[in-house]
């Protein structure tokens, strides 16, 4: 049986902080009602026996490329920070995390 | 220009004289191939005629809103350095020629949207490559097109600006996430355009929107600078009027590019070369899971009379069986919302984008940030995405749908044993109403049922107009060939386009 058939408010919460989504009681509840019928769309695939097949992670059967160790970019911290939400003397600014 | 191939090609049709100056109306409906001679021939220039699509975008966007973003300065300031450069007797294919962008790709100093609030008043501070080489080929870009926010749609609806108009019916959709660039291409508001393609949104729109498009085979167009969205799945490609044209644009966007890690090194090729060859012998895939339960009678009928065509041509049809397609939109949905959770997670609001006004600390700041700045379908996919590769369900989801999608992609091996393209058709139905589908994701997410699979395959796709369903809205033929064999494709495609007219069809607006 599929661990989705059981999708609480609780899990659907939970999903939000993982993903850094703020979200109000309401939009909690919408949600679980999307979610679980995507999830029981997803819950065909559980059926289908896939002992010995190895994972498919690329369409084609590459590997990775290593390239050698040296400079491409130049540095445009003036044209990069221009387009940041909050920057001073050079730095981008966040709300302070350390007491 | 080579005056055979051009009796030939306008067999039937109004010839269209290449060597006397086109009126503006013929220009709309010129090939790139007629465009290049015209602009060559001196009897018109790129800047008259990047003016005269920047007249009708100002005319016709209103009402449709193809476009987010255009920049007449920018657009006309690139044509004059073509009509230089044609001068200088050093043009291209494409110099002079005014194409749209999808408002995925990068490009240094226009605003990229993805069609998100997040990147409402992002400029961009590089070109992707996908630009670069328009740029290094001369070619105009006209302007930045509407799609789904993030690539992730089939209806152009989740746009933070606004839905786009199916220009054969402004009550249906124009199709997704490329809806922008379909909508343009089908009103004549560009010559053509690129997409990207993540489960459909090259074939989709333009099937939806009566006009044609490729998604080459996964590596082959560089994503360096295209916003990613499903990074295993995503290829661009070019959406335009008919398949040489197609060719044309393919030819400037594929190639090697070292920024991308997926990008596959191989050799230029010409994907012209084949256009002319005959499809005597040509083997037709049919896969029976494409033709049952769920495809509308009308779309049915158009796509077995293009079959009925090839035949004349000498080509034989195959009956296959791709068993296992039917898992494609599950897989699919497991698979894209997990590789766009991850890439989502770099909208914080720190060094780009939208930042929430008010705030009580760095989360509170985080999960601010992207409740604003996301819409619902993006923030369902990353919760979707975020909850497969969570801790206990990373097995049951994630694995096992990268194992059904080797399934999936033998399916498709198999089958090429047997024939040397599949058709079918690209959408279960013609476009459907605005709003029609937009409370039920599931719904919505089976719309691409038979174009998702060939993503998963990584296999190059392609949809060519077919004829029109009983309501007046176009039909998508698709086309599906095997590994690096879009040359082949576009030969197939490009042949039915010399016996046929549903292409040169056009909405009145």
């Amino acid at each position: 049986m599929s661990p989705t058939m059981f999708l609480t408010n609780a899990d659907v919460r939970k999903v939000a902080r993982l993903a850094r989504l703020a979200m109000s009681e309401t939009e909690i509840e919408t949600a679980r009602a999307q979610l679980s019928g995507i999830f029981d769309l997803i819950a065909e695939m559980q059926a289908v026996d896939t002992r010995g097949i190895a994972p498919m992670s690329h369409a084609q059967d590459v590997s990775q490329r290593l390239r050698e160790d040296v400079v491409t970019e130049t540095s445009q911290r003036e044209l990069f920070q221009s387009i940041a939400p909050q920057v001073e003397a050079g730095l981008y600014l966040v709300p302070q995390v350390i007491e | 220009m080579d005056n055979g191939e051009e009796q030939k090609r306008c067999k039937g049709f109004p010839l269209l004289p290449s060597l006397f100056t086109l009126h503006p109306k013929e220009m709309l409906n010129a090939t790139l191939k007629q465009l290049s001679a015209q602009l060559a021939g001196k009897k018109i220039s790129s800047v008259e005629l990047t003016q005269l699509y920047l007249d009708r975008i100002a005319k016709l966007n209103p009402a449709l809103n193809a476009y987010i973003s255009v920049n007449p300065e920018t657009s006309l300031a690139q044509a004059r350095e073509a009509d230089a450069r044609i001068a200088a007797g050093t043009a291209e294919a494409l110099t002079g020629i005014p194409v749209a962008q999808k408002d995925i790709f990068c490009a240094r100093g226009w605003r990229t949207t993805c069609g998100s609030k997040m990147l409402e008043n992002f400029i961009a501070p590089y070109d992707a490559h996908v630009i670069w080489k328009f740029n290094n080929a001369g070619a105009v870009n006209l302007g930045k097109t509407n799609m789904d926010e993030f690539a992730m749609g089939s209806s152009n609806e989740t746009s933070y600006f606004g839905v786009v108009k199916n220009p054969w019916d402004r009550n249906a959709v124009p199709g997704g996430s490329s809806g922008g660039a379909a909508c343009a291409v089908a009103a004549r508001l560009c010559a053509a355009a690129t997409g990207t393609d993540t489960g459909g949104s090259i074939r989709q729109p333009a099937a939806l929107c009566g006009i044609s498009g490729i998604k080459p085979t996964y590596g082959t167009v560089s994503r360096y600078g295209m916003i990613a969205f499903a990074s295993s799945l995503d290829q661009a490609g070019p959406i335009a009027r008919s398949a040489e044209d197609l060719a044309l644009m393919l030819n400037v966007m594929t190639g090697f590019d070292e920024r991308d890690s997926t990008s596959l090194p191989r050799d230029k090729e010409d994907y012209a070369r084949d256009l002319g060859k005959p499809l005597n012998g040509l083997r037709i895939g049919l896969p029976k899971e494409f033709f049952a339960e769920g495809l509308a009678q009308d779309v049915a009928n158009c796509v077995n009379a293009a079959i009925a065509e090839y035949k004349k041509f000498g080509a034989t049809v195959v009956d296959i069986s791709l068993p296992n397609s039917r898992l494609s939109v599950p897989v699919y949905y497991v698979l894209a919302p997990a590789e766009a959770s991850s890439n989502l997670s770099r909208f914080d609001g720190v060094r780009y984008g939208y930042r929430a006004p008010e705030y009580s600390d760095l989360t509170d700041m985080y999960e601010k940030t992207r409740a604003q700045g996301f819409g619902a379908e993006v923030k369902r996919r990353i919760m979707i995405g975020t909850y497969v590769l969570s801790h206990g369900y990373y097995d049951a989801y994630y694995l096992q749908a990268q194992k059904i999608r080797r399934l999936i992609a033998q399916d498709f091996t198999e089958a090429f044993k047997q024939c040397d393209v599949i058709m079918g058709p690209t959408s279960p139905s013609t476009a459907f109403n605005l709003g029609e589908k937009g409370d039920d994701p599931v719904q919505m997410y089976l719309s691409d049922i038979y174009t998702i699979a060939v993503n998963l395959a990584g296999l190059p796709g392609m949809s060519i107009p077919c004829g029109f369903g009983s309501n007046g809205r176009p039909v998508g033929l698709q086309i599906i060939g095997n590994y690096f064999d879009e040359a082949r494709m576009l030969n197939v495609a490009h042949q039915y386009q010399l016996v046929t007219d549903w292409h040169l069809r056009a909405p009145t607006l």
